[in-house]
């Protein structure tokens, strides 16, 4: 491993930045930070976030649409979400990011399916309403078990002033007050998806809630909503199951395998809570503003940090929930022990760098530490300044922080620093494996998973296992390494 | 073969001034196209003496592409065989009428339009108000832009700001400006004033169009005065004009636009405008009446 003190780590940041043109080194200096003491003291990572990428840099970074139809609605699995404009951003965003499922595809869910407007010249030139209406028509007779539709804009829609809004009301009144939202998450928006989390949490404000506002429903003393888990290889099933098991009622998921009436039903809970703070965290304060619901923010990756979040969860709740949140505990450490005894010791000290969205540059680092390993860098994509402020919390001292990390700085961070494994999305897959690093998609969990609760543990622990002690590493030889194998 | 346009503040005569100096021209032998490039689509109703001819656009969207269109189906012949295309557009409030403006030139000139003409004419809307619209005194289209003007504030300040897109265009492009064209309002000191703005945009005031009722007669008739009455005198200033277009090619300049501040200086040294007192600037009745007790 190379480059162990703080000292050698900032003169890789200064070395890092010495090769961009002055401006350029100028901005960039301000999002790249080596983890001190100054700062553990402050309680802060301080590197700027969520601020545009320079031009000419490779940023890994989405934008408004995909934190929209990709993040937030695209996982409401009994709506059909319209990808509204041409047909490029649909197809390539065909089929969602792994938010398992149940149900009949086709029939009364609809997540892997794709429904593109395919706006051709004409439509920009005389405007997309009409064929929008007909859209909605066409969906509600192929597909009338659908219990909703959203439309999620694409660049064209904002810049040729479409009027989305009126299409949504015109058609929702002749379907009997069907959910239809108009969602204005046009690309060019904001500095990267996280824009379009916020712009779809808004929507559901405004166009869901009204409607939930006037349904009856059951409450229980017990009622909790799992915000921002996306069900990525099945998560949210194996943290829900935990939930359950202390004895809470589990009454919506948003959004992985989520719907409609799931969202509908929230507002009545009687505690929200969050795991992906940066994606969801708007839609909860506005529940706790409008509704006095309270939210907490918790973590399911790895048995320390799920027992500390089963108990944070827990002290919302009367003694019955606090027991149950330790029974659960105590049945499920025995299964977490034998994972650790059999993982630890082929891990135990190697490092990690990480670069990943959301909440995984922090969440998962403790999942990391059980098994004895190390994160010795992390950033985050679209991050905002109380991401960073939480990483602190999480971090060791001499931990590298990049945020919205270019292509060349994640590159040289990777070769001087050395790490064990690098966690990344698929663009840095193939880039650090021919490097001869050992990689796992962090995003996707490399189509994987679950990485959440116990169950996700066990998973998590075989899979690094895997891409780390992976015997093809020894036969990687570069050419000018004679003599020396992998990552030797 | 000459590319030209006519721009100018909505409602000042562009589309009459343009299709009269057009006939004027045809009637010297020359082979002209008109382009309209106005979603209003009445840039050839004078040419054709009908109301609307079928635009590129509503064909197309008709059709389901531009792809689908053959170039008979747009392009009309009236009088003295001028050629008449309207680019159309989508209805007002919707859509992206710009981006109607260059699908229907690139049309235009792949499927052969400009095929042996003398002139390429474009009449085009009012205001520069977005990329589309600046479409034909972008690169290797109109070399010379005509700007229709009056003795009015508001018409003088249009052609000002017109004078900033072409000088935005000058230099990658190529295009120049041909000179003002005054289209007569009878307002105070009409001509001095044009010929003051002219020299200030660093052009010269290409004609003075006096103002005749025949070109209102004309138009009822859906006819340019040329065709109307040949005899008449403002038939005769239109071939003035059309004369004068003719002898100005190659003699375009780069405009020099001015500030809104040396606009208003210029109608205030004729006498149009007085000077502002600012002590009354934003100032109510009852903040007036309390600042004099």
């Amino acid at each position: 491993m190379g480059l162990e003190t703080i000292e050698e780590r900032k003169q890789l940041v200064e070395e890092v930045l010495s090769v961009y043109p002055e401006k350029t080194k100028k901005k960039r200096a301000k999002h790249l930070g080596v983890f001190d003491e100054s700062q553990i003291q402050k309680g802060e990572c301080s590197v700027k976030s969520n601020i545009k990428s320079i031009p000419g840099v490779m940023t890994i970074r989405g934008c408004a649409y995909a934190g929209s139809k990709g993040v937030v609605w695209g996982p409401i699995k009994d709506m059909i979400h319209i990808s509204h404009g041409p047909v490029g951003c649909g197809q390539y965003s065909w089929a969602s990011r792994r938010n398992y499922y149940i149900g009949m595809t086709g029939v009364d869910t609809f997540v892997t399916m794709q429904f593109t407007s395919d706006f051709q010249e004409r439509d920009i030139v005389f405007g997309g309403d009409k064929k929008l209406e007909k859209i909605i028509d066409e969906i509600q007779q192929l597909f009338p078990l659908n219990k909703g539709i959203t439309i999620q804009s694409e660049c064209p829609i904002g810049l040729i002033g479409d009027d989305i809004e009126a299409v949504s009301k015109k058609k929702s009144k002749e379907y009997n007050g069907k959910t239809i939202v108009p969602v204005r998450c046009e690309g060019f928006r904001g500095v990267s998806q996280s824009l379009g989390h916020h712009i779809a949490n808004d929507t559901i404000r405004d166009w869901v809630f009204p409607q939930a506002d006037q349904r009856e429903f059951q409450g229980t003393p017990y009622d909790v909503a799992i915000i921002g888990d996306y069900n990525i290889g099945g998560d949210a099933w194996s943290s829900r199951i935990l939930l359950e098991e202390m004895g809470l009622r589990v009454v919506a998921q948003w959004s992985g395998d989520g719907t409609l009436s799931e969202l509908m039903n929230t507002p009545k809970v009687k505690l929200n809570i969050l795991h992906c703070y940066r994606s969801m965290n708007y839609i909860s304060r506005h529940m706790e503003e409008k509704y006095g619901i309270p939210w907490v923010e918790y973590n399911f990756f790895g048995p320390t940090k799920i027992e500390e979040s089963l108990r944070r969860i827990a002290s919302h709740f009367d003694d019955r929930i606090k027991e149950g949140a330790e029974k659960v505990i105590a049945k499920y450490r025995p299964m977490a022990d034998r994972v650790i005894e059999r993982y630890r010791p082929r891990l135990e000290g190697k490092t990690v760098m990480l670069f990943v969205g959301g909440l995984r540059p922090r969440h998962v680092i403790g999942a990391y530490e059980d098994l004895g390993m190390n994160v010795i860098g992390t950033g985050y994509e679209f991050g905002h300044n109380d991401d960073y402020q939480r990483t602190a919390h999480y971090v060791k001292e001499g931990t590298v922080i990049y945020d919205d990390v270019t292509g060349y700085e994640f590159e040289k961070f990777v070769e001087k620093m050395q790490p064990d494994l690098v966690g990344s999305g698929i663009k840095e897959k193939y880039v650090f494996q021919k490097m001869g690093v050992p990689f796992r998609q962090m995003h996707s969990w490399d189509y994987s998973g679950p990485y959440h609760g116990y169950d996700g543990f066990a998973v998590f622990a075989r899979d690094m296992d895997m891409a780390i002690n992976n015997p093809v590493w020894k036969m990687a030889k570069a050419p000018w390494r004679e003599g020396k194998t992998g990552m030797e | 073969m000459r590319q030209i346009a006519f721009y100018g503040k909505g409602g000042i005569g562009k589309s009459t001034t343009s299709q009269n100096t057009l006939a004027a021209l045809a009637e010297m032998g020359q082979k002209i196209l008109i382009v309209g490039c106005d979603p209003k689509s009445d840039s050839t109703r004078l040419i054709l003496h009908s109301k609307a001819q079928n635009t590129v656009l509503g064909l197309a969207a008709a059709a389901g592409s531009v792809e689908d269109l053959e170039l008979e189906d747009v392009m009309k012949s009236g009088y003295r065989g001028i050629r008449c295309v309207e680019s159309g557009g989508p209805e007002p409030g919707v859509g992206c009428a710009g981006r109607g403006v260059i699908t229907s030139i690139n049309f235009l000139e792949e499927n052969g339009a400009y095929d042996g003409v003398d002139y390429v004419s474009y009449d085009v809307l009012g205001d520069v108000v977005c990329g589309g619209f600046a479409m034909p005194i972008r690169e290797n289209k109109a070399q010379e832009i005509y700007i229709v003007m009056s003795g009015e504030m508001m018409a003088m300040y249009a052609a000002n700001n017109i004078s900033k897109g072409i000088l935005k265009y000058a230099n990658s492009g190529g295009v120049r400006l041909g000179g003002l064209v005054c289209n007569e309002r009878q307002t105070d000191k009409e001509l001095e004033l044009a010929e003051a703005l002219a020299k200030k945009l660093g052009t010269t005031l290409i004609h003075f169009v006096p103002r005749d009722n025949v070109v209102q007669h004309a138009e009822l008739r859906r006819m340019t005065v040329i065709e109307y009455a040949p005899e008449s005198k403002q038939a005769e200033e239109y071939r003035t004009l059309a004369r004068k277009i003719h002898a100005n090619s190659g003699k375009g300049v780069i405009p020099t636009p001015i500030t809104m501040d040396e606009l208003e200086d210029l109608l205030m040294e004729h006498g149009i405008m007085k000077k502002v007192d600012e002590s009354i600037v934003g100032k109510s009745i009852a903040e007036e009446t309390a600042a004099v007790h």
